[in-house]
């Protein structure tokens, strides 16, 4: 028997260790336990929110963990008819920008707010990497509440990152170039004289959320990619990550790999503060678009703003600071203590270690390797706390456990793995399906970590689903890491790319005060319809507006005749209900349009031009009862110049007919 | 009081029946952050047997109702109910969405109707009564977040229309 069990055990052994060679393939990785790890049983709530980038969505979306479940996709940067944004008349302005309407942009990282370096759980911001702006999406709705462009910036990558107390999110550019308030039509070539890089320090409102954009940092004109503040002992410090360093404007791939370390850039804030009091910033002439929605309205307002203020810091000598660090890092990011500062060069062979004390004694020394384009470049040495030496390939990003440990991901070796930041030294690796990019563990980006599970977020599914296509799934896997070794237990696809992420206990985003419904007497929306009885249809010149409500299950008026051709039809829909989850939707014929979404108490708008005469049905598009299939009405359009009286009823079958709604005297 | 051991026996009974469904309950009770305290927890759902058909379910257990009727109440009741319930339900006695409204103050006690328009699901799912009108309504109706206060001039602006000077 006991040499059975041993044979049984060299077997295992065996097993495991060819595993270990040969983990690429779909079945390993997963052991017996891991579908009940992943189990959320139903009608059973998850332990985490997890906020994950769309991508090219454009989007966020939320997600349930550790099962994986998506509970919701929030609108952000893109047009969601699904729930009206950007086609509701309150909701268009969200998406103006200095160049009009954009209707599509790419959403990269999400960061959660803190207070003292510790997740809030009010408002988790995103970035729009295209046409650079940055978003506050509010808990209490799970609506984008804020967008912010952003001058002086191109390809918004390096955002949104946030301070301890989240007093600034801040945002570097990807690409430099020349400032808005230049002349921008120069030649390409010119790239070293004309091209800047610029940081936005974005203040923050502590207890309404506002944005504003306090200054602009001009920089050398580089490329930013990630960022991470200080924290605790560092806290009143900005960490950027920095390539191109070669300031290459073609080829990037081969030209801007070119030197052995590029930097990571160390911005201590509170002094750029003290220089922006003193007025140290130069006022210069920009247009970004300021976009906010007013959940007492019910509408948004696109505001143009006009100044920034920008600090150089050439010139400004004690404001920034550059350390070397290898090969175009992505991460750097800063550990619960605040005193070690991890740079992932994505072409190195090691992870540097940079140790926050030793950076304010190298700057106290003067302990500088000269300058690059009048900012002081630290010596490696003097930074360096340690390597970690042949981790993997293709270091991206590092999240940490508070614990002592940190969490790399490896693109091009598809793994992440688990290293302890005071030896250094290697605990344990596990393969990723395949190529992840960011990696999150709940709180692991503050002071505290909350460390039971590690997400990977990967850029490549190839074998792991079923097949859809030239198009693959995308997705996310996750680890248990609540032991010594982490244990893959669940893969769940994602909505777009999903690059970064950030997770919250459930217990406290749920209990965040979140609205359940908008009360309607608190409703002042311009058009709000409070009650049947002042349901109505008026006509201003060629504009309709049609004050309607909704509840379970018909439309006030249901019937409205004398629309004619040339008009412009606003339809204003305020839904009567008070109860938790009863939103009701709104759609008309040949609307070229999205439909309307209404929560409960509130109002929302559909623009609808009739493109000819005839009947046009209205009906409510979210089940909403019983009797929802009933739920409808008539919209009739007369050619232009028709005699038509403008009517309007409910339950009446013509102006002569007894109506429970009046009809109207015109 | 005394009632109190009774009823946590009778919680334990229907925990033990439902298998572990402590934490589920928990979680529900708590989800809503406001605003439900008149919500009963899923436990109670179905017993029948604790439910007065008089009083209904819910906070209200006894409702002073003066002889007279008091005019201001009832014209904040009658703003309320224009936004809040006038979409579904006339002040006659003939049907809309729900019933009309006519006579229901002569029919029902105070207690029973304040509890019905701020606990309304929980009565629903346990009212002979309104089980009956569900299935000729087949709309549930819905809970529009009254205060007690909203829910007080509601009742007496139906003792207004129902002709009480």
């Amino acid at each position: 028997m006991k040499k059975q069990l041993f044979g049984l055990f060299a077997a295992l052994v065996v097993l495991i260790g060819f595993n270990a060679c040969k983990p690429k393939n779909t079945m390993t990785a997963v052991s017996g336990d891991a579908a009940a790890k992943a189990y959320v049983a139903p009608g059973k709530f998850d332990e985490y929110y997890n906020f994950v980038s769309g991508g090219f969505s454009g989007q966020m979306s939320v997600y349930g963990l550790p099962s994986g479940r998506l509970l919701r996709v929030i609108p952000v940067f893109s047009v969601d008819p699904e729930k009206g944004w950007g086609y509701s008349e309150e909701t268009k302005p969200m998406l103006n920008t200095s160049h009009g309407f954009v209707p599509w942009d790419d959403l990269h990282h999400v960061e959660l707010s803190q207070t003292n370096g510790e997740i809030n759980g009010k408002w988790v911001f995103g970035n729009a990497n295209n046409t650079p702006r940055v978003a506050r999406i509010d808990l209490k709705t799970f609506k984008t509440a804020e967008i912010l462009e952003l001058p002086n910036s191109a390809g918004n990558h390096s955002s949104p990152f946030g301070t301890e107390n989240t007093e600034y999110i801040v945002a570097g550019t990807r690409f430099s170039v020349p400032g808005d308030n230049d002349n921008g039509d120069v030649p390409i070539n010119s790239y070293k004289k004309n091209f800047k890089g610029h940081i936005s320090f974005i203040s923050v409102d502590q207890n309404k959320g506002d944005m504003n954009l306090a200054f602009q940092i001009k920089t050398p004109g580089i490329n930013f990619d990630l960022a991470r503040c200080g924290r605790a002992k560092s806290h009143g410090w900005f960490f950027f990550s920095c390539y191109n360093t070669e300031q290459a404007n073609t080829l990037l791939e081969v030209n801007a790999s070119q030197k052995d370390k590029d930097f990571i850039m160390a911005v201590n804030w509170k002094k750029a503060e003290e220089y922006l009091k003193a007025g140290k910033g130069e006022k210069q002439k920009v247009r970004y678009a300021h976009n906010k929605y007013d959940e007492a309205t019910h509408t948004s307002k696109s505001e143009i703003k006009t100044d920034v203020i920008v600090l150089d810091a050439a010139k400004l000598k004690d404001i920034c600071y550059f350390i070397p660090c290898p090969k175009s890092p992505h991460g750097c990011d800063v550990d619960p203590t605040g005193e070690y500062i991890v740079g992932s060069g994505k072409l190195a062979a090691l992870l540097p270690v940079f140790s926050f004390d030793k950076i304010q004694k190298a700057i106290a020394d003067k302990a500088f390797d000269g300058e690059y384009d009048g900012i002081p470049v630290i010596k490696y040495d003097a930074a360096l706390y340690g390597e970690v030496k042949k981790p993997g390939l293709g270091p991206l990003h590092t999240e940490f456990d508070g614990k002592g440990n940190a969490y790399t991901s490896f693109f091009v070796s598809s793994e992440v793995v688990k290293w302890n930041i005071k030896d250094l030294k290697v605990v344990d690796r596990q393969p990723t399906f395949y190529s992840v990019g960011h990696l999150c563990i709940p709180g692991g980006n503050t002071r505290k970590p909350s460390p039971k599970y590690l997400i990977a977020y990967n850029k490549i599914t190839k074998d792991r689903y079923l097949p859809t296509g030239p198009e693959l799934s995308q997705s996310a896997q996750l680890y248990d890491i609540s032991g010594d070794k982490m244990q893959l237990i669940l893969d769940f696809p994602t909505i777009g790319e999903p690059h970064y992420a950030q997770a919250a206990p459930a217990d406290m985003i749920r209990n965040n005060g979140q609205y359940k419904i908008y009360k309607i007497d608190e409703n002042k929306h311009p058009y709000v319809t409070k009650g049947e009885k002042d349901s109505k249809v008026v006509r201003e010149g060629n504009k309709v507006h049609v004050y309607i409500t909704a509840i379970r299950s018909h439309f006030s008026p249901d019937n409205i005749e004398g629309v004619r051709m040339g008009d412009e039809v606003y339809f204003h829909v305020t839904n009567l209900e008070q109860d938790w989850d009863v939103p009701h939707g709104f759609a008309v014929k040949g609307a070229n349009n999205g439909e309307l979404l209404i929560m409960p108490g509130e109002t929302q708008t559909l623009k609808w031009v009739p493109d000819r005469p005839g009947m046009f049905p209205i009906y409510c598009t979210d089940f909403c009862s019983a009797l929802h299939q009933e739920m409808q009405g008539y919209m009739r359009v007369s050619p232009a110049g028709s005699k038509t009286p403008l009517m309007y009823s409910l339950g009446a079958q013509s102006p002569d007919a007894e109506a429970v709604t009046e009809p109207a005297k015109k | 009081m005394k009632k109190v051991p009774f009823f946590v026996l009778i919680l334990f009974l229907f925990a033990a029946c439902g298998g572990s469904d402590t934490e589920t309950t928990e979680a529900e009770g708590t989800a809503g952050s406001e605003e439900t305290t008149a919500e009963a927890p899923k436990s109670m759902v179905g017993d029948v047997s604790q439910y007065d058909p008089h009083r209904g379910e819910g906070k209200f257990t006894s409702v002073d109702v003066g002889d007279k009727l008091d005019a201001a109440m009832a014209t904040e009741g009658e703003k309320v109910q224009g936004v809040k319930c006038a979409s579904c339900h006339k002040l006659s006695d003939e049907r809309l969405v729900g019933p009309g409204w006519k006579g229901l103050t002569s029919r029902k006690k105070p207690e029973w109707i304040m509890n019905f328009i701020t606990n309304p699901d929980a009565m629903i799912d346990k009212d002979p009564e309104l089980q009956a009108q569900l299935e000729i309504c087949l709309v549930r109706m819905p809970n529009q977040n009254l205060t007690d206060n909203e829910a007080r001039s509601i009742y007496e602006f139906m003792r207004k229309n129902d002709g009480v000077k």
